[in-house]
């Protein structure tokens, strides 16, 4: 690769005396601070301003609106609509985790569920919100379409016992989705 | 001098050379090799490195050839019209003329001048059309499946299948979950029709319960009417089946083989010795299955052993020391503590009242320092206890203690159980006054009445589980399992063999041998020099002959011969005839 010597540009005194720039600076945030007071920033509508510049006032204004269908909350389990715990416990979401998040108790479905032939459901699942990166590997790894990234971000505790979500709660933020690949219903 | 070795040498030809040594030339692709007459095409494959993926042979079952997964393209060279003499190149070989339609490596020998490709296009064709009508009826089941991780299937899926299915029409349904005895679940759907399963109930369990119903695509793996899968050999299939149509009841849905870690160790339930695979996750050992060992137990082991390892973490095992109270209850105390306090009440009898009984289930180095111990102490009172039941003319040995050929040697005596009549019958009359029991269970597996130990002025207890005898102890010393130490064992047939650690002793559970140690330094008062089990094994192999320039790591995870018993174990020598009669690879 051809090597490129670039010049320094040559200032003329008055850039040298870099006062004058500052006299500008200081004149363009003035400019804003007014249009601000004014109620007239720019973009303001945009981003949902709460009328004082463009700011946002979190959390009595939120941006849920705003989210878009690719946002990446927390990760949630879901049933279908036929009510069927989708999440088989097949364990691939706890081996992929990068930060080893979830937590999984397989267990056995017995045999007077109406749900028997698909044999295997978690008996626990747990995903520390502490550790999760919300990086979606979860859902993009799991064969059965039972894990969803979600766009609740609000994820506060006061202990760590608090940011651990388990099963109930995993089903709770996850609710229902429909229109998923139902192969358990008819092939088996 | 024409006839020098040498130039005798270049005159013969390679298959003179081979036929010399009882040997054929076998070109593997492109390379020619030398192989033993007789050898098995997919055997011949596998020593020089290119394994022929295949499903339904196993080298210690016979080879019906079902599965054709094996296919590889063969040639050999070109008959010679009459008169007319083989062309050979500058080595001496034959060309080959490749034949257009495969064999299966499994079931065919390898011939003089054999060419064998273990790749081309025929045989990937071969193997895609193979894998292409296995999945056609196999089920979408890997996410609930117990061999997924562990599944032939699987890979072969991967490497030789098409990744979209192009059959439209449904498929067979075929019995699901489908119990056909207490261990082992059934899901015919995932059955590939291999018969390993048969073959191993019929050749080598001597049980042929399992066999095939229904033609076609409806064939149907299943137990003979009235007869349910029940021999004590029943998990072997699981590992066997290259599907998940065999699964452990025990080992059902409990993790996936995918986060479980191997420990080689071997089985302590008898004399035998067998060779073990831990699987652990964790902390938490979750499966046990058979490693290969020619000389002990070939690929296979008991049910009852296998399963024999939910104790290690259960109710009864004992996880902190215990020391018994002025009202007789037991309270949790310290080891230092506890060892101090067991040393000086030992030291408060004369030798001759205190007896030490050791285990047959104990490893070289707990065994060697035991004796170190009744010495110290000044006792000649020291056994181990017996522990027989009936042989399974397979691979259970009447001895169900795991060392008592080590005993034997280390030791150095040829009955290292005898004295426990006489110990007994000491405590009865009260000439022994104080008990150091080593992992046994004196009323259970001793003979020992409850009044006998209740007569005891001492009684000290190192074990891992609670029991009758623990319960009488003054002091209570909690061991490591078997599964959660290291060490070393003497099987029947005069195998050393290791144990490894697998998961970490229970709460504040002690290596026997460090236990032990530390109790001798409580009576002597002496610091301890031994820092490592290396140092322990070091010892023995400094005084005791049979152990001689051996050390821990020098065993090898196939142990090493140290001594001859004449112990035979009836399942390799079955083994052996069948290979005998080439029925078998082995
Ligand atoms: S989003 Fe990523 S980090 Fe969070 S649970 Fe899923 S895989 Fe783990
Ligand atoms: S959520 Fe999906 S990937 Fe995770 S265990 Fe359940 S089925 Fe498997
Ligand atoms: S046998 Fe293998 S391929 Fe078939 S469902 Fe089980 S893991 Fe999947
Ligand atoms: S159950 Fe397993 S071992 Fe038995 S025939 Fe079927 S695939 Fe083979
Ligand atoms: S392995 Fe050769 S046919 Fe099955």
């Amino acid at each position: 690769m051809a090597v490129v010597k670039l010049q320094r540009p040559q200032l003329k005194l008055g850039e040298k005396i870099y006062f004058g720039a500052l006299v500008k600076g200081f004149i363009l945030t003035l400019g804003h601070a007014i249009r601000s007071l004014r109620g007239k920033s720019v973009g303001a509508k945009d981003l949902e301003s709460s009328g004082l510049g463009v700011t946002m006032q979190f959390p009595e204004q939120r941006w849920d609106s705003h989210l878009p269908d690719y946002y990446r909350g927390a990760p949630a389990l879901v049933t279908d609509e036929q009510g069927r715990e989708r999440c088989v416990s097949c364990q691939l979401c706890e081996f992929i985790c990068p930060p080893k998040a979830i937590r999984i108790t397989p267990g056995e479905i017995p045999s007077d569920d109406p749900w028997a032939k698909v044999e295997k459901r978690p008996k626990e699942f747990e995903i520390d919100m502490i550790r999760c990166i919300y990086c979606g590997m979860c859902e993009e790894v799991c064969p059965e379409q039972a894990i969803y990234l979600r766009k609740d971000y609000l994820i506060t505790g006061l202990k760590r016992a608090d940011m651990l979500h388990d099963k109930k709660k995993l089903y709770e933020i996850g609710g229902v989705r429909t229109g998923l690949v139902n192969k358990w219903n008819e092939l088996k | 001098m024409s006839d020098t070795p040498s130039a005798t040498a270049e005159l013969k030809l390679p298959k003179d050379l081979a036929a010399e040594k009882g040997m054929v030339n076998v070109q593997i692709d492109g390379v020619w090799r030398q192989f033993t007459k007789g050898t098995r095409i997919i055997e011949a494959c596998r020593s020089v490195g290119s394994i022929v993926p295949h499903y339904c042979y196993h080298p210690k079952l016979t080879a019906p050839g079902n599965c054709r997964m094996c296919l590889v393209q063969t040639g050999m060279p070109p008959r010679p019209a009459p008169g007319q003499e083989p062309q050979r190149d500058e080595n001496g070989y034959e060309p080959i003329g490749w034949m257009p339609r495969p064999v299966i490596a499994c079931a065919n020998t390898v011939a003089e001048n054999m060419g064998i490709r273990t790749s081309g296009e025929l045989v990937e064709k071969c193997r895609e059309g193979v894998m292409e009508f296995l999945l056609i009826n196999h089920p979408l089941d890997c996410p609930i499946c117990d061999q997924a991780g562990e599944c032939r299937l699987q890979e072969h899926s991967v490497g030789h299948g098409r990744g979209v299915s192009r059959f439209i029409d449904m498929k067979v349904k075929k019995p699901k979950n489908v119990d056909i005895g207490p261990r082992i679940r059934l899901d015919d759907e995932r059955c590939i029709m291999c018969s390993r399963c048969i073959r191993f109930m019929d050749e080598v369990a001597g049980d042929p319960v399992l066999g095939f119903t229904q033609r076609g695509t409806h064939t149907t793996l299943t137990v003979h009417p009235g007869r349910l899968l029940d021999s004590n050999y029943s998990l072997n299939t699981a590992d066997i089946c290259p599907v998940g149509a065999l699964t452990s009841n025990d080992f059902r849905f409990q993790m996936r083989v995918w986060f479980l870690k191997e420990t080689p160790s071997i089985d302590v339930n008898c004399g035998t010795g067998t060779n073990i695979t831990i699987w652990t996750r964790g902390n938490k050992i979750h499966r046990i299955t058979p490693r290969q060992n020619d000389e002990v137990n070939s690929c296979w082991m008991p049910d009852s052993h296998r399963l024999n390892f939910h104790y290690i973490d259960g109710e009864n095992r004992l996880s902190q020391p215990l020391a018994k109270n002025a009202s007789g209850l037991h309270e949790p105390t310290t080891w230092s503590a506890a060892l101090a306090s067991a040393a000086s009440a030992i030291k408060s009898f004369a030798p001759d009242q205190i007896a030490v009984i050791a285990s047959g289930r104990m490893t070289n180095e707990e065994l060697f320092l035991t004796r170190a111990l009744a010495k110290n102490i000044g006792t000649q009172h020291l056994t181990i206890v017996p522990r027989t039941g009936e042989a399974d003319h397979l691979l259970i040995a009447a001895d169900r203690n795991p060392n008592t050929t080590g005993a034997k040697l280390v030791w150095e005596n040829s009955a290292p159980s005898s004295k426990l009549d006489s110990i007994r019958s000491a405590v009865g009359s009260g000439d022994i006054k104080a008990l150091i029991v080593l992992g046994e269970d004196l009323v259970t597996d001793a003979g020992f009445s409850s009044e006998d130990l209740s007569k005891l002025g001492l009684l000290v207890q190192l074990h891992t589980l609670a029991n009758p005898t623990a319960s009488r102890a003054h002091f209570v010393l909690p061991t490591a399992a078997f599964a959660e130490k290291r060490g070393s064992m003497v099987n029947l047939s005069g195998r050393l063999q290791r144990l490894n650690r697998a998961v970490e002793p229970t709460g504040q559970c002690r290596d026997d041998w460090e236990a032990i140690r530390d109790l001798i330094c409580a009576i002597t008062g002496d610091k301890h020099e031994i820092h490592h089990i290396e140092d322990v094994f070091k010892s023995i192999a400094e005084n005791i002959p049979a152990f001689q320039n051996l050390t821990l790591s020098k065993i090898g995870h196939q142990g090493t011969q140290i001594t001859e018993t004449g112990h035979k174990i009836t399942l390799l020598e079955n083994e052996r005839a069948r290979k005998a009669a080439g029925l078998v690879n082995g």
